[in-house]
């Protein structure tokens, strides 16, 4: 990848209590480019995406973004830089005491000094780019999963963030919100010229938006490619996973006694 | 034998460090809401929001309850002061009971029930749901713009909240003492009149009601930051509001009184 790097992590490690979650993680995030980091839940993806955000400090390795060290920022410095970033949560974690507007008007109305008139065009806009301009005046509890997400993503956009950062952007979708969230994902890194980060375990959905894939397995970077050379992959834990094959390198069970030991049909090994 | 001891050792030993960081962190968490309280003064229209969630909806409540303590002062005060001849102390009974202790008091509890649950609750629910996170990826510090218009809105609504209740309370004596039961009406202002002094009573009993909202609302909202993410944990920890507060309410109402009116 020859273009320049937005985010830059080098041999990141990070221990959560005891327990290594992530373990020599390097990764390059070119500019303007969609990428996906994929793996089975627990692998450590959101961590990472908290890594990145400063909201956890790796126990070893360092995370850059535009070149610097997000670890080393203090806490003005580092508020300074999510100024330029945008978050997509799981669940939209949208404020629901607020209404949609208000909503996707927080942003504007802490960090800048602009009159209420132009705030109000400014979220129109947001909302028309996720097609929910006319439900600005609903509150988020009336909102179904797939609309909330996208009043998150106005949100998350509301400042025309440098890097964007999706945390299962898919989860509990229907076929037309999935449609929908990945076609904005692209679109708007595009329109915005924008960097974005996608963590996602839907394989399908993703392929066909994302430029570039890391796979993560138990904390580790096991591949990474193009969409098609993540295709072209035909044995292990990563074809498994592509193809949502049941049994593989990654066992159906989890470990345990023996069944026959568990159902007391044998004695137990020590 | 030794193991279990050695556990029950260690486990002794991890309750009482981890009592320790909480305290600690308790008390940062505290310095950090007064470090960052200038937002809820330049933009007082979110602390009057917050007023408005935490004192005026408890209203209904601290004015009923007034009104029912000071009636049952009213027949209780008389049962007892006329064994003696001296009905026309009642006023002064009442009075001095409400602003010295009862509306103070009686305040804050019902304030701890009504609205410190409510805040834990919220805090709690708005950390579960990823808005308190939310908010630090926005660069927007939700101590500054979350709790510290709640902590300076409990600050404010208190000592108004006991004002009233002790105002309604006086009122509840008087409808018991002088218009039902037929105390004379003249005695009943002249000797509360006579008898409360301003400094003395009232003002001590409005810095009670300060030193109250500070301890009911900083417990409230400590307990929801502190929340684990899960609706068992928002449950406890609102359960852990209202008993911790109305103990420390109860606790620091004797400090109080023993400062102010025995000069310990």
């Amino acid at each position: 990848m020859p273009t320049e790097n937005l985010v830059e992590i080098r041999d990141l490690n990070f221990t959560y209590d005891v327990r290594p979650v992530l373990q020599g993680i390097n990764m390059d995030i070119p500019r303007g480019k969609v990428v996906a980091i994929m793996g089975l839940s627990g692998c450590g993806k959101t961590t990472l995406l908290r890594l990145i955000g400063g909201q956890l400090k790796p126990s070893q390795g360092t995370v850059k973004v535009t070149g610097q060290t997000i670890s080393a920022l203090d806490q003005q410095q580092l508020y300074r830089m999510r100024r330029r970033m945008g978050m997509l949560f799981q669940f939209g974690a949208l404020f629901t005491d607020m209404s949609v507007f208000d909503n996707v008007a927080f942003q504007m109305r802490e960090h800048t000094d602009l009159p209420e008139a132009l705030i109000r065009d400014l979220v129109l806009l947001k909302l028309e780019a996720v097609g929910l301009r006319g439900a600005h005046d609903l509150m988020p509890t009336s909102l179904s999963g797939g609309m909330a997400r996208r009043v998150a993503l106005a949100r998350a956009i509301a400042l025309d963030p440098m890097l964007m950062m999706y945390d299962e952007p898919f989860a509990g979708l229907d076929t037309i919100s999935l449609g929908v969230i990945g076609n904005l994902i692209r679109h708007l890194n595009d329109a915005l010229g924008a960097t974005s980060i996608v963590v996602t375990h839907d394989v399908q959905e993703s392929m066909k938006i994302v430029d570039y894939i890391y796979f993560m397995s138990g904390g580790k970077v096991i591949a990474q490619g193009s969409p098609d050379e993540i295709r072209a992959l035909d044995s292990g834990f990563v074809h498994q996973f592509v193809h949502g094959e049941i049994d593989g390198p990654m066992p159906f069970h989890y470990p345990g006694a023996s069944y026959a030991a568990d159902l007391a049909l044998e004695p137990a090994h020590a | 034998m030794l193991d279990r001891s050695l556990a029950a050792i260690r486990g002794t030993g991890h309750r009482v460090v981890n009592g320790v960081w909480r305290l600690g962190f308790a008390s940062r968490f505290f310095l950090a809401v007064l470090l960052h309280s200038g937002i809820s003064f330049r933009r007082f229209q979110l602390t009057i929001k917050e007023i408005y969630f935490s004192g005026v909806l408890s209203l209904i409540i601290i004015l009923v309850s007034g009104l029912f303590v000071g009636m049952v002062l009213g027949l209780q005060g008389y049962e007892t002061l006329q064994k003696y001849g001296s009905e026309s102390a009642l006023g002064t009974l009442v009075a001095l009971s409400l602003v010295r202790e009862l509306g103070p008091v009686l305040a804050a509890l019902l304030f701890a029930s009504r609205a410190g649950s409510a805040i834990t609750a919220e805090i709690g629910l708005m950390k579960a749901t990823e808005q308190i996170t939310a908010m630090e990826m926005m660069a927007v510090d939700p101590i500054a713009r979350v709790i510290a218009p709640r902590f300076w809105a409990g600050v404010i609504s208190m000592p108004l909240l006991a004002a009233m209740f002790s105002a309604i309370g006086v009122f509840g004596g008087y409808l018991v003492g002088v218009v039902m039961i037929g105390v004379d009406e003249g005695q009943f202002w002249s000797q509360m009149q006579s008898a409360v002094d301003f400094r003395l009573d009232v003002m001590n009993g409005v810095i009670k009601s300060c030193v109250f909202g500070v301890a009911v609302t900083a417990i409230a909202l400590f307990e929801g930051y502190d929340a684990p993410p899960t609706a068992e944990g928002v449950s406890h920890a609102t359960t852990r509001t209202v008993v911790t507060s109305s103990l420390a309410v109860l606790a620091l109402d004797f400090l109080l009184t023993a400062f102010m009116f025995r000069g310990i």
